[in-house]
């Protein structure tokens, strides 16, 4: 499903991010990505979605090498992928159901069924009574809710998740795991990246550590294994 | 491109409208300001030319002939005359006519002076036809042509006229060009430093698009909306301000100044505005959606 073979990114400024790493993740799995900052584990999700292209090596997502995908074919590559940001980048000028409804919009779902898969995503990460509230009006947890719900929504087989509990409190953080594994036992492969010890450690899911830009660890049901 | 998501990019231009208030007022002021500053020096122009014009027509070239030409000739020299596209009219006047008419300009009406000219009329070789172009410019190339005629003795023109007002009129070309691209260097300036600011609010917004998996025309197509929408409102406020402003001050100056009325001979408020409507809003639409294509071209690499 995720194939790295010895891919590597050096920025302009000549650091490398990310070196000679080689990975692979299968379908239906649940992958935490562990490390300091700067060990290149947002350089990764990047690479995966194509926002940034890698110096050397090669990387398949879904059956696409991705250095061969041309310009128009991304959004099309990027609607199977759902992605959450540790700051939720919601759209602060819509509401709820406007945030949710416009990851359907922009793959021209018709009117009719948005109106019936949105408020059903809603209620799925119980936020149905708030899907007018804006999101400034809305908890660190309720937003970072409604942006997996954007995630969501279009039933995407990978979903990415950069630091998805990074700014909230403990409870909601579960919360925002509980629904990435609910996810998961769906179909979805999900790969998080995460410095929360007290989760990661609590899951017991597969855990990739990376250092400096190149994988120290990988251990199938493994723990959090960097220590900061 | 669904019907769903046409609408849809529609109502979003719209409502990003109302969302960026000040960025939209700004935008509609700046795409106004220079609207206006264009209508205005377009209806100085157009109107100017129009006064040269009126003078250019006052302008005639007159032919003599050899003496002892017959009648038939001088139809024949009028025929082909006649055939010349810069000959706006052409007119003869017989030596008898001549003479009235130095007599009227000379003597004011002094009947015993003029009678002194009754039997022996001094010009009694200037019949001639006055000639009357469209284009002063092409006075030369006309009495060139006159002169080579069979039957002309001699072709008077007033050069130092023609050539005041065919300099006058290039240099009026050539002013309002300068005019105008300056115009348009400011007016795009300011249009994209605009653009560029509501972009830089909205790149974030931008970006999730692109994240998500929105195409470049879905991501675009608000934005171009939005861009339209304010280059036809710029362009629209000014076209009405400038239309009441016109017809005011011709008015005005007809009313209070009739003297000048023959000097200053300006265009009807429906024929400047017949021309510089429809040049308004192709330009106001024009610049808001370039404006807006290119300035978002730069944020679509996501």
């Amino acid at each position: 499903m995720i194939e790295l073979e010895n891919v590597s990114k050096i920025y302009s400024t000549g650091t490398p991010a990310i070196n000679g790493v080689s990975l692979s993740i299968e379908k239906g799995e649940f992958v935490f990505i562990v490390g300091s900052s700067g060990s290149g584990k947002s350089t990764l999700i990047k690479l995966l979605l194509k926002e940034l292209e890698p110096t050397s090596g090669k990387i398949t997502v879904n059956s696409k090498n991705l250095s061969r995908l041309k310009r128009r074919q991304i959004p099309k590559f990027r609607r199977e992928i759902g992605v959450v940001f540790q700051d939720f980048r919601l759209l602060k000028d819509r509401n709820v159901y406007e945030n949710v409804a416009f990851a359907q919009r922009v793959i021209q779902v018709p009117t009719k069924n948005i109106k019936r898969q949105v408020p059903a995503m809603l209620s799925m990460v119980g936020l149905a009574e708030k899907y007018k509230s804006n999101p400034k009006e809305l908890s660190g947890g309720e937003q970072q809710r409604v942006a997996l719900a954007r995630a969501l929504v279009n039933k995407p087989s990978i979903l990415l998740a950069d630091e998805p509990t990074g700014n909230l409190d403990p409870k909601n953080s579960w919360d925002i795991m509980k629904l990435l594994e609910e996810a998961n036992q769906r179909g979805t492969t999900v790969l998080v990246v995460t410095h929360n010890r007290e989760i990661v450690d609590a899951m017991q899911k597969r855990v990739i550590t990376m250092n400096k830009g190149v994988i120290v660890s990988d251990e199938k049901e493994g723990g959090y294994a960097y220590e900061s | 491109m669904r019907v769903s998501s046409i609408v849809y990019s529609l109502k979003q231009g719209f409502k990003n409208i109302i969302r960026n208030k000040m960025f939209s007022l700004a935008s509609i002021a700046t795409m106004a300001a220079c609207i206006f500053l264009f209508g205005l020096f377009y209806t100085m122009v157009f109107n100017f030319q129009h006064i040269v014009k009126q003078a250019e027509t006052g302008v005639s070239v007159s032919v003599f002939f050899n003496d002892g030409i017959s009648q038939e000739q001088i139809t024949a020299i009028g025929d082909e005359i006649s055939k010349r596209v810069e000959v706006s009219k052409y007119e003869y006047i017989s030596a008898e006519e001549a003479l009235n008419r130095f007599i009227n300009d000379t003597f004011n009406g002094n009947q015993e002076l003029a009678e002194s000219f009754q039997d022996d009329n001094p010009l009694a070789n200037s019949a001639s036809y006055e000639i009357y172009l469209n284009d002063v410019s092409l006075q030369k190339a006309l009495v060139t042509y006159l002169e080579s005629l069979d039957g002309v003795r001699e072709v008077k023109r007033s050069e130092i006229v023609a050539n005041t007002l065919a300099n006058f009129n290039v240099l009026i070309g050539y002013i309002s060009l300068a005019i105008i691209v300056i115009l348009f260097a400011v007016a795009i300036f300011l249009i994209s430093n605009t653009v560029t600011i509501g972009i830089a609010v909205r790149r974030e917004e931008i970006s999730i698009m692109k994240l998500i998996g929105a195409t470049d025309f879905f991501v675009r197509a608000p934005f171009i909306v939005e861009g339209i929408m304010i280059g036809l409102i710029g362009s629209c406020i000014p076209l009405v301000a400038l239309y009441f402003m016109y017809r005011n001050i011709i008015e005005f100056v007809n009313d209070k100044f009739k003297i000048l009325q023959d000097l200053l001979n300006f265009l009807p408020v429906n024929t400047v505005f017949s021309t510089l409507i429809p040049i308004a809003l192709l330009i106001g639409v024009g610049i808001g959606f370039m404006g807006s294509f290119i300035t978002i071209r730069k944020h679509l690499k996501v």
